[in-house]
């Protein structure tokens, strides 16, 4: 049987929209790659790794380690999650199956309007109020850990939302299993709803991950945003995005195309973080 | 409400027989009842099918008996249910126990999307089994009480769900009898399987008699033929479900005594 008019119209229209949806990453990379490229034909990579300080002002015989950058932001994403995703999985958890109905429902109202928070009123949030609070314990506040603070409260509804909606999706049939076995529901919650789910969390995460690690505005606000590889949560920072938005306005030529490099840098993580998970999250079983 | 242990002396012929027995038992939701006044009693060591065409509450009148109904919001249960004589509606009663001692198979095989091994272990250890000898152990003769060990013992660490679906009922079956309950509730397990898996099944509940006390509902009247001590007619009447008539089997075919019982089971009606 051969398609119908309809169904070829159909198929190209859908094949179309796929196409740019797909090209368009590849079109992004293509032109990181292009405007990185002076850069990195003239310093090499071995320097955006091994010199001895940020100074791209200066041309190519300035400084370019993007090292301090990576590590700033590894380090703040890192913290970020270690925060949000055991504070997300448990609100969703106490949402699903510890909280009334009506707490419930309010509840999800709220972790989404968190959600929709710009980033900027987080950050806003963060200078007058978070790094204030972290200066009476250790000066200057603006520090990693204010970033890891405000980025934790920023992914935490990604991470509690995609949390909740997985185990939402678990059929009634495992809990009714699970009733009718005479578990209690702390048990059914550990030992059941939460591996059988366990692929959807980590799906939420990853994308939790990756927002942390391109969010811009709001660390650039409470990290200091000085070049250095942090010893201590106490450190100020900077990450790769806060390094191209502080420095992009003003750059010109060589010292653009580095910044550039940075760009590539951020999209290296995110890729490296998806084909670990890719590798490590295990085949699911076919039914 | 509840019988005196006086009571209970008095009568030791007909408590010692009935394993499960209720009284004036309905079941509303919201305001239409499901179930209305039954009144029923289960003897020990036998198995009891539950016939009648769809709606008439006999999948409500089993999810009664292992409280299975506190899961539904705006279920209400009224009258009583009484296993071994004592009423398991009573304020405190430990429904967790309960269900351990009531065990239920449900239409449509619902393993738990772990680990064959993990389906056995993790309703054992919550019920107290914690040493890792004693679960294997009560893995494997679970396994084999439903024949399903020599299946699956090589893969006891793959997850259930790559069973067939006769082999996925088989281990849900094997997890409710690993717990040692005395009863055993089957809602229409055969209906979702195939023609093969559902005569292995079927031999396996007919097998469960004297061990345990077994309530199965059943579309399949020629099953409930096969296996059954005594069989149930549920019908619809005024919109609610009700128990129409109660008999060992052989009479319940041979001789039923009401009119939609001879219709029923001649086939002219349900």
């Amino acid at each position: 049987m051969s398609p119908s008019r309809g169904d070829r119209w159909l198929a190209g229209a859908l094949g179309l929209a796929a196409a740019l949806a797909g090209g368009a990453i590849v079109l992004i990379l293509a032109f990181l790659v292009i405007e990185a490229w002076p850069a990195l034909r003239q310093v090499g990579l071995s320097r955006f790794l091994g010199d001895s300080g940020w100074l791209p002002a200066a041309g190519p015989d300035g400084n370019f380690n993007l090292v301090p950058m990576l590590a700033g932001t590894v380090a703040v994403t890192a913290g970020a999650m270690l925060l949000a995703v055991p504070a997300g999985v448990i609100s969703a958890i106490f949402c699903r199956y510890y909280a009334p109905l009506g707490v419930s429902h309010i509840y999800r109202r709220l972790i989404e309007v968190l959600a929709g928070i710009p980033s900027v009123v987080y950050g806003f949030w963060g200078l007058v109020v978070l790094v204030p609070w972290i200066t009476r314990f250790r000066p200057p506040g603006q520090s990693l850990l204010a970033g890891a603070l405000i980025l934790a409260l920023m992914v935490l509804p990604t991470v509690a939302l995609l949390a909740e909606s997985a185990l939402r999706s678990l059929p009634r049939s495992y809990f009714e299993g699970a009733a009718a076995l005479g578990l209690g529901r702390f048990t059914t919650v550990r030992s059941l709803a939460l591996p059988a789910a366990a692929p959807g969390i980590g799906a939420g995460c990853v994308l939790a991950t990756a927002r942390a690690l391109g969010e811009t505005m709001a660390v650039l606000m409470v990290c200091g945003n000085v070049v250095q590889v942090p010893t201590s949560f106490f450190d100020p920072i900077r990450t790769l995005t806060a390094n191209i938005a502080l420095e992009m306005a003003y750059a010109t030529q060589f010292h653009r195309s580095a910044l550039f490099v940075s760009g590539l840098a951020l999209m290296g993580l995110v890729g490296l973080l998806i084909s670990a998970v890719e590798r490590l999250s295990p085949k699911p079983a076919y039914e | 409400m509840s019988a005196s242990p006086r009571e209970t002396l008095d009568s030791p012929q007909k408590l010692q027989d009935a394993c499960i027995s209720t009284e004036g038992l309905s079941v509303s939701y919201a305001k239409s009842y499901a179930l209305r006044d039954l009144h029923l009693e289960i003897p020990r060591g036998s198995i009891t099918a539950l016939v009648g065409p769809s709606g008439c509450g006999k999948s409500s009148f089993l999810k009664t008996l292992n409280r299975l109904t506190d899961l539904i919001t705006g279920c209400r249960v009224t009258g009583s249910v009484r296993l071994d004589g004592e009423d398991i509606y009573q304020s405190g009663f430990d429904v967790l126990s309960l269900r351990r001692r009531v065990g239920m198979i449900f239409q449509k095989p619902n393993p738990f999307p772990l680990s064959i091994r993990r389906n056995l272990t993790l309703p054992l250890e919550e019920h107290g089994t914690q040493d890792s000898a004693a679960l294997a152990a009560k893995t494997e003769a679970a396994l084999r009480d439903v024949g399903l060990w020599d299946e699956v013992k090589d893969r006891l660490d793959s997850s259930a769900m790559i069973l067939s679906g006769g082999q996925q009922q088989r281990l849900c079956i094997a997890r409710a009898l690993a717990l040692g309950p005395e009863v055993v509730l089957l809602d229409e397990p055969c209906s979702a399987l195939d023609p093969l898996s559902s005569a292995v099944v079927e031999d396996l509940i007919a097998s469960l008699r004297e061990s345990y006390t077994v309530i199965i509902v059943t579309h399949n009247l020629s099953q409930a033929r096969r296996i059954a001590d005594q069989t149930a007619l549920f019908w619809l009447e005024n919109g609610a479900g009700t128990l129409i008539e109660t008999a060992p089997t052989e009479q319940f075919f041979s001789q039923p005594q009401h009119r939609l019982t001879k219709e029923y089971v001649s086939g002219a009606r349900g």
